[in-house]
């Protein structure tokens, strides 16, 4: 008889530290960005449970300008595992009508995605928020622990994180505080793609390509979304065939060109491409340890 | 990022098929702060080519701000990864790094070589099967590599690679190749390694990393990343009993109740019978249920839902056991300890422990001595610092079922949590049962308890004084039991200066020392309530997790906490045996209030104020507790 392969491995490692979190913490929640590594957790959420429908729900930290078709995937996709669907949008944010075309990336960033998330978790007092992030993703993710304690006021304190050994997690918070947890932490980008592969997982079809009308802003391409988007004099509307390696706010995450219309094809690509995922991210292009800054404030 | 394979590009799917049956391993590397493990792991990823353009990009830009090689790129920037530890030029903690072959996933632990890390190595070494120790070729085995080769065989890993490394500098010269090898094989040997594996290498320059290298033509070993994909670590754990530790009630409706976990070890079958510990109950796996589709058989490592046949009472932390191979069950153990926090161990002190998903309260009652993690050696000690190991003997608040870490790493294995802190302080790994709670049954005994106090008309309490050194506690103590006495009641005080006269006379006054002054009387106490006494304890007893320990020895409404809060300025002035003012002239040493701290009740049944009142008054307002709440109803 046969080891279980890497993938099986990976998704039993998930599966047990979904369960522990239901097992152990008052209060859970499943942050859901409806991205590729969302629908993967959603789907071991599933398996891990089953035939009991996961017990916690999803929450949603809407910016206001995700993509049309994630809001629509993400109502459905809750409905039909369903779950309860919890949409959070800072309501300060939203009355100030803070934007990326207005405010710039970083400060709408900030105030809808880092402020609106911790109020989020106030408001609902969540002791355990499960977040799909990877530690393949970005260097200082590839320290963080699986389940990672955070203050009263939402802070990683890289330096002080619980020791974790084995598959033993220590789960125990005061009020107040919280533990993010990451299912996924043991995953890469090839490995989530080959999951939702093998196990046929539905993703928003942005992420295969087809003619989208797109402007070029900056060198990016960035898709016409909604008459929300500034067209100016010397803008020009394309129509191009293009596809989107990370999901997110439309005006900060830029289209690629590419003929991949189905999924083995989009793997296929990214096999034999040469950049990094996170490129595509306009929040990443500041300096090497701009993620570990945001992760101290508070950023997932 | 360039994969090289063929089939990438001519027949994907006939690749993602041949990706889907990759095996796995999982290893860590150690060595010292230059022995030149980041490079090794950036050259392993540059290599087996996972960088991508992007992210060699920006490592060529830091190479260039602040790498240590010059023109040419630091591949050791490709994992060092936080702000802090880059400036440092150090790694300080763990980090887990990922890269596959055709062959094989890999996730690699890269564990500090610093001294005082030794809690982040053994943190990695928790979940590998394979370890890359890595010796400078010109400084041979050092204390360093004595060290991790021993977290490394206490954590459990058999397989061990030598990573021979900075060959280039001694010119691939076999003779100190083959002296380092017999000097590693000779102190190694009793660790319980299966197998050693030495190679020569150039970590640098990438020689025996990847591919077979020309300047070492002596050596007919495999490269590195070739005996990584080959490397068999299977630990036959498949042939060990089965093992399904209970880790969720899955219970969506009234008439499914199936039992969640991850199989510890071995195989079930459906038909197959089972015995489920603690409580010994036995029947037969009715399904193996995943969300895809019920299983004939799961194995090791499988998250899986198990239904049986009969209804019988399974909770989280209960271990489902193949009916013919049990595991043990126990509540006192002698486990190696190792301990992970600033905070020191106290035996005594009573910690959170979590297993397999079963969470109890454990202290360590004894700490048979301490391993020198650089020799070897055994010392002696009372306590535990961060980074230390011991061997102790360790007591639960109830039985377990567990197996020998040696014989399982899952059901073998703890960590300790502080109550207060919710840190996780130490990690353990069970040796064995001591077998104590089979083999010394508690002696029953004819008259009881209860018979006892009711032939002396009374319910037997404890009254435990707590507060500074002159707060006033042995003087209320006095008055209170002269009352008591006068009603006819049968008591006892525990003074003490005057227990420190006898029982105790051996013990002084450091943290250690008072946690254990403590436990002494904290289980005095409790054989005296069983004979049924009023037992009125007058002890500083400065820390919470002792007075707790009391607390939790006794049965409820047993165990009466008086403060006697006299602030630290009345007290001092008092000075009733002149003691503060030695303190404060450096002549005792460790003395509560002064330069050792005094931690208030929490929640106390009774505050007693000095200040607003006299030792006689206090008195009665404690028997008039005892009143109140019927300590002194005359049983019939």
């Amino acid at each position: 008889m046969s080891q279980l392969t890497h993938l099986e491995r990976l998704e039993a490692e998930s599966i047990h530290i979904m369960r522990e979190v239901a097992a152990e913490c008052e209060n859970p929640v499943m942050l859901y960005s409806v991205g590729k590594d969302s629908s993967v957790m959603l789907h071991l959420a599933e398996k891990a449970f089953y035939p009991s429908k996961p017990p916690f729900p999803l929450m949603h930290v809407d910016t206001t300008w995700k993509f049309k078709e994630m809001i629509e995937f993400r109502d459905r996709r809750a409905k039909e595992v369903g779950m309860d669907l919890i949409v959070h949008i800072n309501p300060e944010g939203k009355a100030a009508g803070v934007g990326p075309f207005t405010h710039g990336s970083a400060v709408h960033t900030d105030i809808m995605k880092t402020q609106g998330l911790k109020q989020a978790l106030n408001k609902y007092k969540f002791d355990a928020a499960f977040g799909g992030a990877r530690r393949d993703e970005e260097k200082s993710r590839a320290k963080e622990r699986i389940f990672s304690f955070r203050s009263e006021q939402h802070r990683w304190d890289a330096k002080n994180q619980r020791p974790e050994l084995w598959n033993i997690f220590n789960t125990r918070v005061h009020k107040g505080e919280s533990m993010r947890v990451f299912p996924l932490s043991n995953w890469t980008e090839l490995d989530i793609w080959q999951y939702i592969h093998k196990e046929n997982i539905e993703i928003p079809s942005l992420y295969l390509s087809e003619i989208r009308p797109v402007v070029e802003k900056d060198g990016v391409l960035i898709l016409v979304d909604d008459d929300r988007m500034p067209i100016g004099p010397n803008d020009v509307i394309q129509e191009k065939m293009v596809r989107f390696r990370t999901l997110g706010c439309y005006p900060l995450t830029g289209a690629v060109q590419s003929e991949a219309t189905t999924l083995p094809e989009v793997i296929q690509e990214m096999l034999l491409t040469t950049t990094s995922e996170r490129q595509g991210r306009v929040i990443d292009s500041d300096a090497g340890a701009s993620m570990e800054k945001k992760k101290e404030e508070g950023y997932f | 990022m360039s994969h090289h394979d063929e089939l990438i590009a001519t027949d994907i799917l006939g690749y993602l098929n041949a990706q889907e049956n990759k095996s796995f391993l999982r290893f860590i590397t150690c060595g010292s702060v230059d022995d030149g493990k980041s490079t090794l792991i950036g050259r392993l990823l540059y290599d087996s080519k996972l960088i991508y353009e992007d992210q060699l990009a920006s490592i060529e830009n830091d190479s260039k701000k602040s790498g240590t090689q010059g023109d040419n790129i630091d591949l050791a920037l490709l994992v060092d990864g936080l702000a802090a530890e880059r400036e440092q030029g150090i790694t300080i903690d763990v980090a887990y790094r990922f890269f596959s072959t055709d062959k094989r996933k890999f996730i690699v632990a890269d564990t500090p070589g610093h001294e005082q890390y030794t809690r982040n190595m053994a943190t990695g070494a928790s979940t590998a099967d394979l370890a890359i120790l890595l010796i400078d070729a010109r400084y041979g085995v050092q204390v360093q590599t004595r060290r991790h080769a021993y977290i490394a065989s206490l954590l459990g890993i058999r397989h061990i690679v030598c990573a021979i490394n900075k060959m280039d500098l001694i010119d691939f010269s076999e003779d100190v190749h083959n002296k380092i090898e017999s000097d590693f094989r000779e102190f190694s040997k009793d660790l319980g390694f299966s197998d050693i594996t030495c190679i020569p290498m150039s970590a640098l320059d990438g020689d025996n990393v990847t591919s077979k290298s020309k300047r070492a033509s002596w050596y007919q070993g495999p490269a590195l990343l070739e005996h990584l994909e080959t490397v068999d670590v299977d630990t036959g754990t498949l042939t060990s009993p089965f093992r399904l530790p209970v880790q969720w009630v899955n219970r969506p409706n009234l008439d499914f109740r199936g039992f969640s976990g991850t199989i510890a070890s071995g195989t079930v079958n459906v038909g197959e019978e089972i015995i489920v510990l603690p409580s010994g109950k036995r029947s037969t796996v009715k399904e193996i249920i995943t969300y895809d589709r019920n299983l004939d058989q799961a194995k090791e490592d499988q998250a899986v839902t198990i239904t049986l046949e009969d209804e019988i009472d399974i909770s989280r932390g209960d271990i489902i056991c193949s009916k013919d191979h049990p595991a043990e069950q126990s509540d006192q153990f002698q486990a190696h300890l190792l301990w992970m926090s600033e905070k020191e161990l106290f035996p005594g002190r009573q910690y959170l422990f979590k297993s397999t998903n079963k969470n109890l309260l454990a202290s360590i009652t004894r700490l048979k001595h301490k391993v020198n993690v650089n020799d070897l050696s055994l010392e002696p000690g009372r306590n535990l610092i961060l980074n230390e190991v011991g061997v102790c003997t360790l007591s639960l608040s109830a039985p377990i079922a567990f197996d020998t870490y040696k014989n399982n790493r899952t059901t073998g294995s703890f960590i300790l949590i502080d109550r207060h802190t919710n840190a996780t302080v130490g990690v353990g790994m069970l040796d064995f049962s001591l077998r104590r709670a089979a083999n010394v049954v508690w002696q029953e005994l004819d008259v009881e308890k209860t018979q006892r106090a009711q032939l002396k008309h009374q319910k037997p309490a404890v009254l435990w004084f707590t507060g500074l050194s002159g707060s006033g506690k042995s003087t209320i103590a006095n008055n209170v039991e002269k009352i008591l006495f006068d009603m006819g009641r049968h008591t006892y005080i525990l003074d003490g200066d005057n227990v420190r006269h006898g029982l105790n006379k051996d013990l002084g006054f450091t943290d250690a020392d008072r946690v254990e002054n403590i436990r002494r009387v904290s289980e005095t106490a409790k054989l005296m309530t069983d004979a049924g006494l009023v037992t009125l304890v007058s002890f500083i007893s400065p820390f919470r997790a002792e007075r707790q320990i009391a607390r939790s020895l006794l049965e409820e409404n047993e165990f009466i906490e008086i403060h006697v809060n006299t602030p630290l300025e009345v007290a001092e002035a008092r000075d009733v045996k002149g003691l503060y003012a030695k303190a404060r002239a450096g002549k005792i040493k460790n003395f509560t209030g002064i330069d050792s701290e005094y931690q208030e009740p929490l929640n106390p049944e009774i505050v007693i104020n000095t200040v607003d009142m006299t030792a006689e008054e206090a008195a009665e307002r404690i028997v008039e507790y005892l009143k109140a709440n019927g300590y002194l109803d005359t049983v019939a």
